[in-house]
């Protein structure tokens, strides 16, 4: 027996004490943190239609990772979002983070931001007003990824708002998102005061103009590029965006200068971005959006192909199962708060910026970016530890996303159902925190796992494919 | 109630250092609310929104650090602030380089990527997934869990024929190989006798017996108890041997099982008969004949099989080695004629608890022409069966415990790791008027109790106690199941039961032979 030649190498997988007796004999063992499966778990290597289900997610892999993701363009939803407003019928629709949604249902920040859009729109004076249209059902509602869009927080798109058009060079799939406002009273935080549809306006008349403009001179952005510096200059992409962002400025302030005429104009569009350490975020989910489409709807494939929060349910879309939903109760977030704030006042997590940690970056890359490791208990060993974990769910390393510090190893991409299944560990967000009620706005920032009862609703579904 | 703000120009620290000397500054004494925040535009509209914006705090430019603190009076707000500037000075802690473990066998095998062996000791119903997976990679297994259903087992191990790689177990508490300890596995010299068991205490047994006679051990596998049943068919027992009979390393091989299904020892027994080197075989209770047959060196127990092998291993007969163990056997009689003087009328009863099942049942087997039945809960036959809360109603009758069966060990460790049961029953069986002999096994090695014979001295102690205030004594035999090079140390264990005043006995086989001795005379 070949074993009897070669040196002992065990690993250890369950009673403690077995590793430290092997240890004890001066042999190196590799010991299991092992936990038990998720209920429901069996092993699952190929469809009951037959398909190699490793091979298939090894193909959605191979697609996320081609992906190109290029800032081509901005437009107003109604006109640039493919179905936000079909021609020739009556219709207004607002979308919302997250799996579907009544207005019934939702949470206090996603009704605080629908109420800020329906003023913002011009459908209601006051927020009782709009809160009494959006309750009447004229109003229709919609998660963004029905539209290939990406919201952060309550993630609301109203047909008015102006957002950025980033293409999928190697595959032509479009996503879409919105213009980042800031942090604080925000709308995608429900904050709908006059001060947040002031600068909604103003972001729809002149930063979205100026943007578009300086964009046609500059031609199109690599965000692909763009995302995989900012993760060596210690962004992850979703609660860090300072490198991001200041790559963007670099990109687009030349072409800016040179677009725009008023140079009062310029130097308020400069400012606004220079303010706004996040406004890269609302390039980084569309993105990742555009990179996951490719992904979608392979036969037997279990890798996840959303991940999406409204404040009341945590939902994912998995795909071999296209567009049907996985939900759960969405979980608390373990934060830190402003000032002024507590954990008494945070509503439940929200928002499509998940999207990031879908398709390998934000939380799943935190070892990238140690200047945020206090979300995760305060060391940069915690941040690599908290990647490595992902690598534990996901089905391949990132070709384009690397972390320095884990020697430029590629950022766990794909989270597989199977593997969250098999050693419960699921996948592990960095977000911000809105206030429960509308109205309010962020207050704070932390650490939250997606709850295990979506996996397991998927889980059923692909078993039975 | 004041409000105390510090401004510290050109101070830049990151948000969430910021938000944490914020929550440490909210938790002390006499703080309402504080902000430690940089004085950014955004910063300061939050500090209004709390109330918090001071003068100083609206002077503040986006490069300065703001402090403000809320507190109920001047003391403990300047207080909080002298706090802040600690907290912000507070130095880095250096950080371990502690990497977290792999949470998964499939991640494990990523950061060991020539693993070769996996010892899984998860529960059962999840144990036999995690086999599969690490035989699928094209490693071996020690499999420790039990309450693997039987189902699984075969397919493992068909698995595993199937692949040329070892399924020790489920249900294997012990194997050595390469020299390393697994499981419960004792500290033994490496050497040239191979070993295969069915039994987890019986390999133990019988490589301790030849680690006191000098020979060391090549390979030790155990493949679980049900291996060499009718429905497994005994794979892993055929493939060990045949890895031995193949290994170089290995000149003399022993067997050791209870008595396996007919079918399965007729095909073992063959794969013993076509090897040319000498098989000691250790089926404790089978029918010598077949052995015999198939060139295998029948042995009726565990010290035996040492005592055997380990004179094979020297090129000596194993017969005369055999004469001598049972000359040297006779010395037991003077002792127990010694120990029945101590024993007062209607002391008649032995009580054997064990941690080590085979162990018990190689006590049965040594007892069993014992003028009164043994009972056990681990019963050779079923007459003799002890069912669950029976122990009373046999009392006067002789009874050996396998204290490490299902029944014992539910919600609960070992008796091999914690003592507590063995020692509750220990005192228990003192109380009884009746009981004249405990018979004792102290197990050894990696795995085990840090100081198992201190365990259960304490109870021999207690037990003496109770047994004295109603006038009688007890006769405690024990024998260690161990090396001198184990953990606990064989000489130390031995020691503190004879200091405890227990007649120590190299094995178990002797020490449940002297307990014979002494019950028997007592009926006569």
């Amino acid at each position: 027996m070949d074993l009897f030649r070669q040196p002992l190498k065990p690993i250890n997988l369950g009673l403690e004490s077995f590793r430290e007796s092997i240890a004890a004999q001066g042999v190196e063992v590799v010991a299991v943190d092992w936990r038990p499966p998720l209920e429901g778990y069996v092993e699952l290597t190929h469809t009951r239609a037959g398909v190699d289900i490793d091979a298939a997610n090894a193909e959605a892999v191979r697609r996320i990772c081609a992906g190109q993701p290029l800032l081509v363009d901005m437009g107003i939803a109604r006109e640039v979002i493919p179905g936000f407003a079909p021609a020739g019928k009556a219709r207004m629709l607002i979308t919302h983070s997250g799996p579907p949604i009544t207005w019934e249902r939702m949470c206090g920040p996603t009704r605080g931001a629908i109420i800020g859009a329906l003023i913002y729109e011009g459908l209601a004076e006051t927020p009782e007003a709009a809160a009494a249209l959006a309750a009447s059902g004229e109003i229709e509602f919609a998660p963004c990824h029905h539209y290939n869009a990406v919201g952060p927080m309550a993630g609301i798109i109203s047909p008015s708002m102006p957002v950025f058009i980033v293409r999928n060079e190697t595959t032509g799939h479009q996503a879409y998102a919105t213009q980042n406002e800031g942090l604080g009273r925000v709308l995608r935080y429900g904050a709908y005061g006059p001060e947040v549809i002031r600068r909604l306006k103003w972001m729809e008349t002149v930063l979205y103009p100026s943007l578009k403009a300086a964009l046609a001179v500059s031609g199109p952005i690599d965000l692909r590029s763009m995302i995989a510096q900012a993760l060596h200059m210690g962004d992850e992409c979703h609660n860090r965006n300072k490198a991001g962002t200041s790559l963007f400025i670099r990109a687009i302030a030349p072409a800016l200068a040179e677009a725009v005429r008023d140079p009062t104009v310029v130097a308020a569009v400069l400012r606004f971005l220079d303010s706004n350490d996040h406004f890269f975020l609302n390039l980084s989910m569309p993105a990742m959006k555009a990179m996951l489409l490719p992904a979608e709807n392979i036969p037997g494939c279990t890798i996840v192909t959303t991940m999406a929060r409204n404040g009341t349910d945590w939902g994912i879309r998995v795909s071999a199962t296209g567009d049907r939903w996985f939900t759960a109760p969405a979980p608390m977030v373990q934060g830190l708060w402003l000032p002024g704030y507590t954990a008494a006042d945070a509503n439940p997590d929200i928002g499509d910026s998940a999207i990031t940690e879908t398709g390998g970056i934000g939380g799943f890359a935190l070892a990238a970016a140690p200047a945020i490791v206090k979300f995760v208990g305060g060391t940069p060993a915690d941040a690599l530890n908290a990647t490595l974990e992902m690598y534990e769910i996901t089905a391949g390393e990132h070709t384009a996303f690397t972390i320095p510090g884990l020697n430029f190893r590629g950022t766990p991409v794909g989270v597989d159902v199977r593997k969250v299944m098999r050693t419960g560990i699921t996948p592990r967000l960095n977000t911000g925190i809105a206030h429960r009620e509308p109205g309010v706005g962020m207050v704070g920032a932390g650490l939250v796992q997606a709850p295990q009862g979506c996996f397991a609703a998927a889980f059923a579904a692909l078993r039975s494919l | 109630m004041s409000i105390h703000t510090h401004l510290k120009p050109s101070a830049y620290h990151d948000s969430v250092t910021l938000m944490l000397v914020a929550k440490a500054l909210l938790e002390l004494p006499g703080v309402e609310d504080a902000a430690v925040v940089m004085g950014t535009p955004a910063n300061r509209e939050i500090l209004a929104a709390a109330g918090l914006l001071t003068d100083g705090a609206a002077a503040a430019r986006p490069d300065d650090l703001v402090i403000v603190v809320r507190a109920t009076d001047g003391a403990a707000g300047q207080a909080a602030l002298a706090q802040a500037d600690a907290l912000l000075a507070a130095r880095a802690v250096p950080v371990a380089a502690a990497v977290q473990r792999p949470k998964s066998l499939a991640a494990a095998i990523a950061a060991m990527p020539d693993a070769n062996l996996v010892v899984i000791s998860v529960a059962g119903r999840y144990a036999a997934q995690e086999a599969r997976t690490a035989l699928e990679r094209g490693l071996h297994v020690l499999l420790f869990s039990d309450n693997v259903p039987l189902a699984e087992e075969i397919e493992l191990k068909q698995l595993a024929v199937a692949r040329g790689l070892l399924c020790m177990g489920p249900d294997a508490g012990t194997a050595i190989i390469n020299g390393v300890a697994l499981g419960f596995a004792n500290a033994v010299p490496r050497g040239r006798v191979g070993l295969v068991s069915a039994s987890g205490t019986g390999l133990q047994g019988v490589t301790c017996g030849l680690a006191r006679r000098g020979v060391g051990v090549s390979q030790a596998i155990g493949v679980g108890g049900r291996d060499l049943s009718e429905a497994v068919g005994g794979p892993m027992m055929l493939a060990g041997l045949r890895a031995l009979q193949e290994d170089p390393e290995t000149d003399v091989i022993v067997l050791i099982s209870k008595p396996p299904a007919p079918t399965v020892a007729a095909r073992v027994l063959a794969q013993v008969k076509v090897s040319a080197k000498p098989t000691v075989v250790c089926f404790l209770g089978a029918d010598p004949l077949p052995i015999e047959a198939a060139c295998g060196f029948h042995v009726t127990d565990l010290t035996q099989a040492a005592v055997a092998a380990a004179a094979l291993a020297r090129g000596e007969k194993p017969e005369d080695a055999l004469a001598r163990l049972e000359q040297e056997s006779r010395a037991l009689i003077p002792l127990a004629a010694a120990e029945q003087k101590k024993l007062q009328p209607g002391q008649r009863a032995l009580r054997g608890l064990f941690a080590g099942g085979t162990f018990c049942y190689e006590a049965q087997l040594i007892l069993k022409n014992l003028p009164e039945p043994v009972y056990s809960n681990a019963a050779l036959d079923k007459s003799r069966a002890l069912g669950r809360g029976e122990t009373d109603a046999i009392r006067p009758y002789h009874i050996c415990l396998d204290l490490g069966a299902d029944e014992f060990t539910q919600g609960r460790l070992h008796p091999m790791i914690d003592p507590t049961l063995r020692n509750r029953q220990i005192i228990q069986a003192a109380r009884d008027p009746a009981t004249a002999v405990i018979l004792l096994d102290i197990v050894l090695g990696y795995g085990a109790h840090p100081d198992p014979a201190a365990a259960a001295a304490e109870a021999i102690h207690e037990a003496q106690r109770v047994a004295a205030a109603a006038g009688r004594h007890i006769t405690f035999i024990a024998s260690v199941c161990g090396t001198e090079a184990d953990p606990q140390s064989l000489s130390r264990q031995a020691a503190t039961l004879r200091e405890a005043g227990a007649l120590v006995l190299p094995d178990n086989a002797a020490a449940a032979r002297l307990a014979g001795l002494i019950t028997q005379a007592l009926h006569e």
